[in-house]
């Protein structure tokens, strides 16, 4: 699976030439028209542009959850478009942490019980799987919410646990689709915070989609995408 | 990952439990028809088989025709000179007596009661092993002038006695009075349906004058004094038959002579078939339930498919979804397998009351059940399964 790197050391994340087409014939539509692009490891990058853009089509393809139609994706040097469908859960499973708009919490299921989830499918002991979620609850400052379920838990909480989800497996990268969509101002300014802290004390690679300028602010790096390509990249800037 | 798997099938199955006893309905109906069949079929070939051997294995039973059963299909009937024939030219026979039966309404003071009317000679009472509880049976000069006397069977007895003694009593069997002079102990069992007990036994004689009115015997029932010496004495029956007969050397016997083994085996082969076909209706209520369980993983699948989404996204295999829901299908019918065991045993119990015959567990029906039960479970769980694990997570995730 490690295709020896062209480089000296490879990208941990390096699309090249990337297409994605939908449809076929008159219906066929070109969502991604060659997107080049290079992420090291820990870096935060927000992702931004109107939308139709490409942007959630391209984090589909960086989330390994889709594959391109022509170009080429290397993970850490591996040529991920050269996966199959259980090949990429595995790669997802390994290195990759999802966090959604909508959350996409279990519904009546504890908080505890929602970010053991993605240990279950790693082989973790059941006391092991309570030690670490409980770790990854106390890390999003959710420690004495475990018991309650989604419903019982404000947006902002309800985030936090899709956070310790994403966490409690130590990924190295962590994808983000419009994460403070559906929160306030001040719900949004407390989970960006959260985000940011992860990628400067755990140095969690962290791509985020947004349309937020406010949001994009805590990013590091800010990529716009336009019609399929990306149209302005700001290149990393210091933390402030 | 198995235990995970097994956990999160019954917290599914929890969540929804009316819906879940209403998907496992089927199996349960299934299993349950297909245990009690069996059950119940069972206990018929037993009680079948254990009336016929508490006949004793020496009794012959000599019909005029070919096939078994009542009528003789136009084979001239038997005489009274071909009993007495049968008693004075072969040897080794316990007990020979003509038989003639009639139905007819028999009638005491009020009560009337539509019976089996059995003319027989004394030997009969020993061949059938036939105990009195009262009385006696009827004399050799009863017999030989065919005076109207009569024994009861216990069924025939309440009918039209009640708690009343019977002996001594006159009944009324068409137009001629009958006077009770016995009563049979009850033998308390049904062969094929038909009361043992619901009988009126008279002397042959009465029976050909008053209720026939002719001279035919329609069976010979014969007990052979040793158990070894049955096939010798039925080679010696068909050649005297065939002899007082007349048939030619080229010609099939027109009479028949079964000994009780044979129709053990006739009946309880009978039985068998019956059993064979109930339980073969009654699979085919299994795989109904199987289908119904196979609709309502396909519609959960559908209600999911944004929690499947999730969970392929944090990182679950096809395999581990595929797992998931096979097992959830394969808990659901195996729980309706153990419950239609549990109903089964229920129902075969009261029907073996009901119906009169032993109610024997069997062990290996009730294994085979619960096993195609999950194997049920796994054939119509597959298809739903592999639906929710072939999934694309994006379209999954975006699922409301």
């Amino acid at each position: 699976m490690n295709a020896p790197a062209q480089s000296a050391a490879p990208a941990l994340i390096e699309l090249a030439g990337v297409t994605k087409q939908f449809g076929a014939g008159h219906g066929a539509f070109l969502a991604l028209r060659g997107v080049d692009l290079r992420v090291e490891e820990g870096e935060f990058l927000a992702v931004m542009g109107p939308s139709g853009s490409g942007k959630s089509t391209a984090m589909n393809i960086l989330g390994c959850l889709d594959t391109p139609t022509t170009g080429v994706y290397r993970f850490r040097g591996v040529h991920v478009e050269r996966l199959d469908r259980n090949q990429r859960a595995l790669l997802r499973r390994r290195h990759l942490g999802f966090i959604f708009q909508g959350y996409n919490l279990l519904p009546r299921t504890s908080a505890l019980e929602n970010a053991e989830l993605p240990l279950m499918y790693r082989g973790v002991s059941g006391p092991e799987r309570r030690r670490m979620a409980e770790a990854a609850l106390s890390a999003v400052g959710l420690t004495g919410w475990e018991r309650h379920t989604p419903s019982q838990l404000s947006g902002g909480q309800q985030q936090r646990v899709a956070i310790a989800r994403a966490i409690v497996t130590n990924p190295t990268v962590l994808l983000a689709d419009e994460p403070t969509g559906n929160l306030d101002s001040e719900m949004s300014r407390e989970i960006m915070e959260l985000l940011a802290g992860l990628n400067r004390d755990r140095g969690i690679t962290i791509l985020m989609v947004t349309h937020e300028p406010d949001m994009a602010a805590y990013a590091r790096r800010n990529v716009r995408f336009v019609d399929g390509r990306i149209q302005s990249d700001t290149g990393v800037r210091e933390a402030a | 990952m198995f235990w995970s798997a097994l956990k999160l099938a019954l917290a599914a199955i929890r969540r929804n439990p009316v819906r879940s006893v209403l998907t496992v309905l089927g199996v349960v109906i299934g299993v349950a028809a297909v245990i009690t069949m069996v059950t119940i079929g069972n206990g018929a070939t037993i009680s079948v088989s254990r009336q016929i051997s508490s006949l004793g294995s020496n009794l012959l039973m000599v019909r005029p025709g070919q096939r078994m059963g009542p009528g003789g299909g136009g084979a001239p009937a038997f005489r009274a000179d071909d009993v007495q024939a049968i008693s004075a030219n072969v040897g080794s026979l316990a007990a020979v007596s003509g038989v003639e039966s009639a139905s007819a309404m028999v009638v005491y003071g009020t009560e009337n009661w539509s019976t089996a009317v059995t003319g027989a000679e004394r030997p009969y009472f020993t061949a059938r092993k036939l105990r009195l509880t009262l009385g006696r049976i009827f004399t050799e000069a009863e017999e030989q002038a065919g005076k109207p006397v009569c024994v009861l069977g216990e069924t025939v007895r309440r009918e039209l006695f009640g708690r009343a003694d019977p002996l001594g009593s006159r009944i009324r069997i068409k137009q001629f009075g009958c006077q009770v002079v016995g009563l049979l102990a009850p033998s308390g069992q049904a062969m094929m349906g038909a009361d043992q007990d619901d009988v009126v036994l008279m002397p042959l004689r009465t029976v050909q004058r008053r209720l026939t009115g002719s001279q035919d015997v329609g069976s010979i029932v014969i007990m052979v004094a040793d158990a070894a010496a049955t096939d010798r004495a039925k080679a010696d029956l068909t050649e005297l038959l065939r002899q007082r007969r007349h048939i030619a050397r080229n010609e099939d016997d027109n009479f028949s002579i079964v000994d009780t083994r044979q129709i053990a085996e006739a009946l309880s082969g009978t039985t068998r078939v019956m059993t064979m076909l109930l339980a073969a209706v009654a699979a085919v209520s299994l795989l109904v339930g199987g289908i119904g369980i196979m609709n309502i993983m396909l519609v959960s699948v559908t209600e999911r498919t944004q929690e499947i989404g999730i969970r392929l996204a944090i990182g679950a295999l096809e395999r581990d979804v595929l797992l998931q829901f096979l097992i959830e299908a394969v808990t659901l019918s195996a729980f309706g397998g153990i419950l239609g065991a549990l109903l089964a045993a229920i129902a075969s119990a009261a029907l073996a009351q009901v119906m009169d015959v032993p109610f024997v567990f069997d062990p290996a029906i009730n294994l085979l059940a619960f096993v195609v039960s999950v194997a049920i479970g796994v054939f119509f769980g597959y298809f739903p399964a592999r639906r929710a694990a072939r999934l694309d997570p994006i379209e999954a995730l975006r699922h409301e």
